[in-house]
């Protein structure tokens, strides 16, 4: 395990009637991709804003490098929040310009259009990019100072499945280059894919910390079967068996398929449309934090 | 500093040149103001000969120079501000019943050449003070109050709503995750206002200037001075009420309730002479007072820097002052 480069104790942010943050305590290797992910409501993004240094917490600290965040972080940290807006009226290259010349170090405009594929795009007027392509120069923003932590607050959210495929390769360019990549997302797919470490949040709390693959072994047998639940007995929920019930669907959790099998064969449960697949991130998502629609 | 300061400075200013609608209002503006102005103050004057009179009620019967016809008697009770509207030619001739009798013409006027021969012939011993100045029309005077009005709605409202543009839509909250300080950030929207408030009184000073035919008595460096320092108190003022608020109406609100005493108070329309005490002193904690006041005495008395230093330093105190303010109390995102 590599020193951590930022450390989270006893994190508490409190508004005047809700507990966001409620004594978070983690801490990020340096070097690893670190997932923050939970519910609607769940204190990630408010988790993420204090890390980033643009809202004090109530009580804890956050340290980075073993230092409360100062000047230093700034310049060492690159941020690409959910929502950003840039200044109306600048092509690709001056948004790009403008803030790196905010920092004293970091790379040329050129190269941090090249890293995110904008280099075509230069002259045009930033507000008439896509959605893609918008992420692409915020992520090329966030870029500018050559970071050793990046904090990505939902960086997909609201792209296509092509412009979310190209941004993923992106983010899995910039972990090669060995950078601290802080993620926050609502797509499990894209946190089993890029995070090699994560923490689960849900009201204000962490409920689960470490690498995906661990955290799915400690939570789930070797596979999961799902049936229709129409096509699944109401006699069939008495079998000794670990179910699981889903919108639309029974889930069976196992590590014994076969035995499974034959049990529902003799319970005559219809297997006509049986699936049989591993556990993912979303199934231990919903199993730490619920079905239950957040606010 | 610097690097960062010249950064944002020159992406605000490519903004502003990029906002065809805000440019063009900005620049339609003066081009209006220049034709409005020639409309209204460039057709012929009125021909007629007005004098001053320094005397009781009892003495004006007597004096025959005061039954001649085409001649307008304005009694007139301070004998400074009396002597002040001979050298401004606002009176074409100052004359003073009391004993020993006198009168004032100012030697550049042609008017009170006139005017003086009638007087000699109603009144041969009455005794010459001659004094000299151009002439001060009611446009002359009213002009810096042209250019302090558009000065401060420029300076309020146009750095007022870009923040707050900013502010709501999450770009501060951005930079507020890097280096740049608040105190960076607002030097470098002050600096770009400033330089466009400049450009604009400037285009504002030569072409209404050309048409009314104005000329300034005064050191136009110093009348720099006065804009620039005037213009950055009233932009930092601006900047102390889009500092921390995140709502249109609020700041509009509050911007209008700055600018309209100003309007009214500060000198732009009427001399604020001979109103209550309290309302000149209400009037000169507003920095537009102080701009018009300065410039005034530039422009048409010919003040120098000691006579308008305290208007300065009332400025420059209140520069400072309100983006001191206004750097502590900002807020970069909504709360």
């Amino acid at each position: 395990m590599s020193t951590p480069i930022l450390e989270v104790r006893e994190l508490v942010k409190e508004y005047p009637a809700t507990l966001a943050v409620a004594g978070v305590s983690f801490s990020v290797p340096e070097g690893v991709c670190f997932g923050l992910l939970g519910p609607n409501g769940a204190g990630k993004t408010t988790t993420i804003e204090i890390m980033e240094g643009i809202l004090p917490p109530t009580a804890g600290e956050v340290c980075y490098r073993g230092e409360p965040l100062g000047n230093r972080f700034r310049q060492e940290a690159g941020i690409l929040f959910q929502k950003t807006a840039l200044q109306d009226f600048l092509t690709v290259r001056q948004c790009i310009a403008l803030f790196r010349g905010l920092y004293t170090a970091g790379l040329e405009v050129d190269e941090v259009m090249r890293l995110c594929a904008l280099e075509k795009l230069a002259g045009r007027d930033a507000r008439k990019l896509s959605g893609g392509q918008q992420q692409r120069l915020l992520l090329a923003i966030a870029l500018v100072n050559d970071p050793a932590v990046l904090f990505l607050d939902e960086p997909t959210t609201g792209l296509d499945p092509q412009a979310r495929r190209n941004f993923w390769e992106l983010v899995q360019s910039i972990k090669a280059r060995r950078k601290t990549i802080i993620l926050t997302t609502h797509y499990m797919e894209e946190a089993e894919l890029l995070c090699d470490e994560i923490v689960i949040m849900d009201r204000g709390r962490l409920i689960a910390q470490g690498p995906p693959r661990r955290l799915l072994h400690e939570h789930f047998a070797e596979v999961l079967l799902e049936l229709p639940r129409q096509e699944f007995p109401p006699a069939a929920r008495a079998l000794p068996l670990s179910i699981i019930d889903a919108s639309d669907r029974v889930e069976i959790s196992t590590h014994d398929l076969e035995a499974t099998l034959r049990t529902l064969l003799e319970a005559k449960v219809p297997l006509s449309n049986l699936r049989i697949r591993p556990a993912n991130l979303e199934d231990l998502f919903l199993e730490l934090t619920g079905t239950e629609l957040r606010p | 500093m610097i690097r960062r300061l010249l950064s944002v400075l020159h992406a605000r200013n490519l903004e502003f040149v990029r906002d065809r609608g805000t440019l063009v209002f900005t620049l339609l503006l003066p081009v209006t103001l220049v034709i409005g102005m020639g409309f209204v103050f460039g057709g012929p004057q009125r021909p007629l000969f007005k004098v001053g009179v320094l005397a009781g009620q009892e003495d004006r019967q007597a004096h025959p120079f005061l039954r001649e016809r085409y001649v307008a008697f304005i009694t007139l009770a301070d004998d400074g501000a009396a002597l002040r509207k001979v050298t401004h030619q606002q009176v074409d001739l100052l004359l003073d019943l009391r004993a020993p009798e006198r009168y004032w013409v100012n030697t550049d006027s042609p008017k009170g050449y006139i005017v003086e021969k009638l007087l000699l012939a109603a009144e041969p011993a009455a005794v010459r003070e001659p004094v000299t100045g151009a002439a001060v029309r009611y446009v002359d005077w009213l002009f810096p109050g042209i250019l302090g009005m558009n000065m401060m709605f420029s300076c309020l409202f146009g750095v007022g709503y870009v923040v707050l543009r900013y502010r709501k839509s999450g770009f501060l909250k951005r930079l507020h995750a890097t280096p740049l300080t608040a105190f960076e950030f607002l030097s470098a929207q002050v600096l770009s206002r400033l330089g466009l408030i400049l450009l604009v009184t400037a285009i504002l000073y030569a072409g209404i200037g050309a048409v009314i035919g104005f000329h300034n008595a005064g050191n136009l460096l110093l009348l720099a001075l006065v804009g620039v320092v005037g213009a950055l108190s009233m932009i930092a003022l601006g900047l102390t009420i889009a500092a921390r608020f995140s709502s249109e109406e609020l700041v509009g609100g509050l911007l209008n309730v700055l600018t309209w005493p100003m309007m009214l108070l500060s000198g732009i329309w009427f001399s604020l002479e001979g109103s209550p005490p309290w309302v000149q002193w209400v009037a000169h904690v507003f920095p537009l007072t102080h701009v018009l006041d300065a410039a005034r005495a530039v422009m048409l008395d010919g003040a120098g820097l000691p006579q308008i230093a305290p208007n300065l330093l009332y400025l420059a105190a209140t520069a400072l002052a309100f983006l001191a303010f206004g750097a502590w109390s900002f807020r970069w995102r909504i709360e």
